[in-house]
């Protein structure tokens, strides 16, 4: 992989360039504890140091809300219009992030690709950058704290300067369209990062052992502890919002007040809402919410890994961050390793 | 309406396509056999499915679900949907004017493993509504009859007046290249109904099957596939030539929108048709 340097006193000049690949999107501030991706104006709205977004990077290629197809009874369903070839620089996206994007690209790739969320993939550059863990990430345990692929430029910070992993042929063309802001690495470098590189791992304190989970979710599948769970759990599908990898989604279609045409829509969708697996005639296959709970890590931990050889989860720390009712999925996964009471 | 366009692999894989609803034919109460014809000719003449497949049905306006075949692919040209009316959608589908355009895509699912089966006897067990798929299935075997041995149906209804494609059916009964068992639960009043009585496990008595060549396949209600598999079972049936059409809350059919994920599998991409040692292998299942 090339790799070069940018020293920091060329930052500000960088993230100027970048602007001729796309609208820049970057981590800012909302509010005193909420981060989010929005888009940058000034360099200063970036914030470096931060640790997690509220909402990952679904949110650009897999709407929240989604229109499908504009109907009506003349012209029957037709696609919408894109923005046309608008193109986009999410800057600042960390590893377990990225991992996110990968396994979204999987789920919406394949035999049916989703043409909604790979067309919006494709108008994006991703310039990753590495990050401290707080006692929320638990990316450590499931193989999501470095990244190899899924960017197009990865910077991590080695004190004067950051190291610029190159990761595709557009990340090439960034830096070669402005190849006076970077350097050749040299020794002092890579001594740099190697030393970076530990204190990075040090930073971890959060783990949860994950390597035969999906044998010991099967053996625990009758375990007391989905019931203490699903007495917690709300079913307000806060985790399947900000969880990077849930990709579920309704469809639905909505009218015009005068009945002349309408929209078919996607929205969000999670699997601890009550309706999820009600079918027509009233049968829920899901109707209790322990067994909601349940499904939903067992999907993540499990089917997932039988589907597409990995679990789902990254480890970013969201749904611990987020939920209103203080579920922690290290205290579930320790808890069915162990018989600890959650 | 709508746009023409062919099948091709970049495109929108949600996106309907307009069919035509060329004849309703009224079933029982609350039941109709819609028969539905691509408008465009070339796509309406070529297009190929399995027995056991289902397609995605939309209403303009009200919105889409999804639907098992119940006519079989060796009568090309019209496409048949059995269809309770249930749900917002199928309620909308019943008021459509006759010859209405509806958009439909598909044909999704693994449908049954018809290579497999060929060069043995099949035992068709359905139960109820379970008939709408099994009947697309009994259809192909009848049409390709050479390339099985023994075919048997076994059919339950409630009674009389619940009876799927009942007049279909009751014209089986007399040929002798297929064993058509027909029961209800309980006798009509009138007393017209001269085949048996009782659930459709009773039919069990009537047939000598041979579990090493046979194929079994079951659709119907949830109580009654346990009633089925445990029959098939005491006939020392292999769990994997066992085969169930099931049913699940689908808003994509394509493996995206997550609705009806059985344990690690998709119901729309490695289902409707399952194995009975699927099953058991799938969480919540059985």
């Amino acid at each position: 992989m090339k790799i070069v340097t940018l020293p920091k006193e060329n930052f500000t000049e960088f993230i100027e360039h970048l602007r001729a690949f796309g609208e820049i999107h970057a981590p800012t501030k909302r509010s005193e504890k909420s981060i989010v991706f929005a888009p940058v104006s000034d360099l200063s709205e970036i914030e470096l140091n931060y640790t997690r977004t509220i909402l990952p990077l679904k949110k650009y290629f897999f709407k929240p809300v989604d229109v499908m197809f504009n109907f009506c009874p003349e012209k029957g369903y037709e696609v919408p219009i894109e923005e046309a070839d608008k193109k986009y620089v999410i800057f600042g996206v960390h590893p377990c992030d990225i991992h996110g994007l990968k396994i979204l690209d999987l789920v919406f790739g394949g035999r049916y690709a989703d043409t909604y969320y790979l067309t919006r993939r494709g108008k994006a550059a991703i310039i990753g950058l590495d990050c401290i863990a707080d006692d929320l990430c638990f990316c450590r345990s499931t193989g999501t704290d470095f990244v190899d692929s899924g960017f197009d430029l990865f910077l991590s910070d080695i004190d004067n300067s950051y190291l610029v992993r190159v990761g595709t042929s557009l990340g090439d063309d960034i830096v070669r369209a402005a190849d006076t802001l970077f350097h050749e690495v040299d020794k002092e470098d890579r001594d740099a990062y190697k030393r970076k590189s530990i204190q990075r791992r040090e930073s971890f304190r959060t783990e949860i052992q994950l390597q035969d989970l999906p044998e010991i979710i099967d053996l625990e599948y009758e375990n007391e502890v989905w019931q203490e769970v699903g007495r917690k759990c709300l079913s307000c599908g806060t985790c399947s919002m900000v969880c990077p990898t849930c990709y579920c989604y309704a469809v639905f279609d909505g009218l015009k007040l005068d009945a002349s045409s309408g929209q078919r829509k996607r929205r969000w969708d999670s699997c601890l809402f009550k309706d999820y697996a009600l079918v027509a005639g009233g049968h829920n296959f899901r109707a209790e919410r322990a067994s909601r709970v349940k499904n939903r890590y067992f999907h993540k931990q499990r089917g997932f890994v039988s589907q597409y050889g990995r679990p789902s989860c990254v480890g970013c720390g969201r749904c611990k961050a987020h939920c209103p009712a203080g579920i922690d999925i290290v205290d579930v996964v320790t808890a069915l390793r162990s018989e600890i009471r959650v | 309406m709508f746009s023409n366009r062919k099948n091709k692999s970049d495109e929108n894989p949600y996106l309907p396509k307009p069919a035509r609803i060329v004849k309703t034919l009224p079933q029982i109460p609350d039941h109709q056999l819609f028969q539905i014809r691509f408008e465009e000719q070339e796509m309406a003449e070529t297009f190929k499915y399995r027995p056991g497949q289902f397609m995605m049905l939309s209403v303009v306006g009200t919105g889409e679900a999804p639907f098992s075949i119940s006519s079989s692919p060796t009568r090309p040209g019209i496409i048949e949907f059995c269809v309770r009316r249930i749900g917002h959608v199928t309620d909308a589908l019943f008021k459509l004017p006759p010859n209405a355009l509806v958009g439909i895509r598909g044909p999704y699912g693994n449908g049954f493993p018809i290579e497999k089966l060929q060069g043995n006897n099949l035992l068709l067990v359905a139960g109820g509504l379970g008939m709408a798929p099994l009947r697309s299935l009994l259809w192909y075997t009848l049409d390709n009859r050479s390339k099985f041995k023994d075919v048997i149906l076994m059919y339950g209804a409630k009674n009389p007046d619940d009876m799927l494609f009942k007049y279909e059916l009751v014209n089986l009964i007399d040929r002798t290249d297929v064993k058509c068992l027909l029961t209800v639960d309980k006798k009509d009043k009138s007393a017209i109904w001269k085949a048996h009585v009782g659930v459709v496990t009773t039919l069990f008595d009537f047939v000598d099957i041979n579990p090493s060549d046979t194929y079994a396949a079951i659709c119907g209600p949830e109580v009654m596939f346990k009633f089925v598999l445990d029959a098939l079972l005491k006939r020392d049936f292999s769990k994997d030539r066992i085969l169930m059409s099931v049913e699940r809350n689908m808003h994509c059919g394509v493996g995206k929108c997550g609705h009806c994920m059985i344990g690690y599998k998709y119901t729309c991409l490695d289902g409707p048709i399952f194995t009975y040692w699927d099953a058991i292998n799938l969480p919540e299942m059985v």
